[in-house]
């Protein structure tokens, strides 16, 4: 048996030696602590105040949000929801967190509705997020005057404020593609040009706390989901043992 | 049925008009299985198990799904939030339909391990592909529902394989879609087949491949008939009633399996992307393509075998000859002895074959195309292929073990 899954180990591993792909930078990776509720304030109130002027979050509620990161409704309507129904009478506490802008506005305005974020973070994953929010720098040659080394530019960068301007360190490198040698641009990093309000590690942190609520937006119920599972599996375990030795006790006469 | 109706009671009552009594003995109490069933005998119950999860779990999200271009996205995603305990239900469901693959492909692992295709038991076995390619069906119109880019654009890719085939392929096609793209029409009707209609099929099938199994008995690891050597009463010497003996038996089974069910739904229902594909967050679009389409993990064997034929035509051809070999596996094999414990190495060499090849598929059908993958996955197909041509080949004079006559 050993010798044959040695054998069939050996066959499939070339299969697996080929995941390398070739990175952007930059590439960090963060883990999300999903019991940081004062983290995940400071990111929803990002959230709302940068991201919901364009971005719906329109499969979450507002209450909902408030009662998982420990807000009031009182506070959530205070400090989370600034937008307004047709008639311009303000959202309540217990609808949907719909952007400002209107989607027929945003498609005459942009030709696309902004994608909605509630589940952004599972479809992208939180480090491709963190990446992404600190990617953007001056480019002269863009209409919007900036691009994205994750991303080609498809949005503006709205955090600038904060993080300010910066600019691409580029190197050249060089591929061997069908024995001729091609040459290319990488960007290994970002000269700060033009400070903006937080500083890099500031804004490090405001872009952690941002990816962190769009995480927990992306599966609101997932401590629960932890919880219960833990809960199931111990009594499953307990069940187990008592099952075993039912079994045990049936089949003693059985040989 | 003697002894039955002379009993008083409800059970008296009840068995002078339904055989309640007789089924319960005839199935269960007195159904003799042969006392030697090992791991690989625990993925029928589960199999069955995992039906009645898939049923269960399912009732409960129709509730509150909306078979409708516009909604079906949202509707999934209201039951993940809105809706009491619905992420649990929803994640039993999408978890349950990779462990029913799962399930059967150990079931049918088992059936060739141990020959339970072989003469008596060919209708079992066909039964058991109709469930197969049921289950198949059922699982590519239920991806389709929660409406995701995945759900779209895998759709898309496999209908339009039908496209392949000469002279009605764009007809069929239209047909199968009720709509020029993948439209709300599609999805509707594929809410129906995967709600109503193949549920039943699937469900009738069930109870065909048990009824056809109790009618000629279980093969064993041995793959001898218990059923030459009886006692005075005519029951098998090497046989044990399925009850109570294999219902404990098979319980110890249910938990270990809810253990490691359980895991996944609660600690990692995305399995890295694989039960839940991290494109199908995304509402599906139809002018926006993603950029890497693959079907869920249990087609992928079959997708990597159409990948690696240059003409689509052929492809398709192939594909399908792939499922189609293992309908006719019964009568490939020439050979007289069930169990590999007493078949050739030849055999063993052929099956290992086998589970490399199609594993090796499996694992490349997940993944984009490139030249040596190409390559791997024509080697791979050949090694599918090639474990039906060679089993064909030295079925007919193989060189086995001596058989016991006994279970010892």
């Amino acid at each position: 048996m050993n010798k044959v899954l040695i054998i069939v180990a050996t066959l499939l591993s070339p299969v697996m030696a080929w995941g390398v792909e070739s990175t952007t930078y930059p590439n960090d990776e963060i883990e999300i602590d999903w019991d940081d509720k004062a983290s995940m304030q400071r990111g929803a109130r990002t959230f709302v105040n940068y991201c919901m002027s364009c971005h719906s979050a329109a499969y979450s509620r507002y209450n909902r949000v408030g009662q998982d990161l420990g807000i009031s409704d009182e506070q959530v309507l205070e400090y989370l929801v600034f937008t307004t129904d047709v008639n311009g009478e303000k959202t309540k506490v217990g609808q949907l967190m719909k952007a400002t802008m209107t989607p027929e506005y945003a498609e005459k305005a942009f030709g696309v509705v902004p994608p909605d974020l509630s589940l952004i973070a599972r479809s992208r994953g939180v480090n491709w997020l963190y990446n992404y929010l600190r990617a953007f720098h001056v480019d002269e040659s863009n209409p919007l005057g900036m691009d994205n080394s994750v991303l080609p530019v498809a949005m503006p960068h709205v955090l600038v404020e904060l993080q300010g301007y910066q600019k691409a360190k580029k190197v050249t490198r060089v591929k061997r593609i069908n024995n001729k040698d091609v040459e290319y641009e990488v960007i290994v990093g970002f000269d700060l040009i033009k400070p903006g309000s937080q500083s890099k590690a500031e804004y490090d942190q405001t872009v952690y706390d941002l990816v962190g609520f769009l995480d927990y937006l992306s599966e609101p119920y997932r401590q629960t989901r932890i919880n219960v599972g833990k809960g199931v599996i111990i009594f499953l375990l307990i069940f187990l043992v008592l099952v075993y030795f039912l079994k045990k006790e049936f089949w003693k006469d059985i040989h | 049925m003697s002894d039955n109706s002379s009993k008083n009671g409800i059970m008296g009552w009840i068995d002078a008009r339904f055989p309640l009594t007789k089924m319960w003995e005839e199935h269960l109490s007195k159904y003799y299985a042969p006392k030697n069933f090992n791991f690989w005998y625990y993925f029928g119950s589960l199999a069955l198990l995992v039906l009645v999860i898939q049923i269960v779990t399912g009732i409960f999200l129709t509730m509150h799904y909306k078979p409708d271009g516009d909604l079906a996205f949202i509707s999934v995603e209201y039951i993940m939030r809105d809706v009491d305990w619905g992420w649990l239900i929803r994640y039993l469901h999408s978890t349950g339909s990779s462990a029913f693959f799962i399930v059967v492909y150990l079931h049918m692992f088992r059936g060739v391990m141990y020959g339970s295709y072989q003469k008596p038991r060919e209708l079992i076995w066909l039964f058991g592909m109709f469930i197969y390619l049921a289950l198949m069906a059922e699982a590519f119109m239920g991806y389709l529902l929660p409406w995701g880019q995945m759900s779209y654009w895998g759709a898309q890719v496999i209908i339009s394989l039908f496209g392949a085939i000469p002279v009605i392929g764009d007809d069929l096609t239209l047909w199968i879609r009720g709509d020029f793209v993948i439209a709300d029409a599609t999805l509707n009707r594929f809410f129906a087949l995967h709600v109503v209609a193949v549920p039943l099929v699937l469900i009738m099938l069930v109870v065909m491949h048990i009824l056809a199994l109790h009618e000629v008995g279980s093969n064993n690891p041995e793959g001898i008939e218990i059923k030459k050597y009886k006692d005075e009463d005519g029951n098998p010497l090497d046989g044990i009633p399925f009850h109570p003996y294999y219902s404990v038996k098979d319980l110890v089974g249910v938990v270990v399996f809810l253990i490691l069910f359980s895991v996944v739904v609660f600690f990692m229902p995305e399995m890295g992307g694989y039960f839940l594909e991290h494109a199908n967050f995304v509402p599906a679009n139809q002018y926006q393509t993603p950029e890497h389409i693959a079907p869920v993990w249990y087609f992928t064997p079959y997708y990597a075998i159409l990948r690696a034929v240059p003409d689509k035509l052929l492809g398709v051809i192939l594909m399908f000859a792939a499922i189609f070999m293992l309908f006719i596996l019964p009568w490939i094999d020439r050979g007289k002895v069930h169990s590999i414990r007493y078949r050739s190495t030849s055999f063993k060499w052929l099956l290992g074959m086998l589970v490399v090849s199609f594993i090796g598929l499996g694992y490349l059908g997940a993944l984009p195309l490139s030249d040596i993958r190409t390559f791997f996955a024509r080697v791979y197909s050949i090694g599918y292929f090639g474990f039906f041509l060679g089993l064909w080949w030295i079925s007919k004079n193989e060189k086995t073990k001596p058989v016991p006559e006994r279970i010892q």
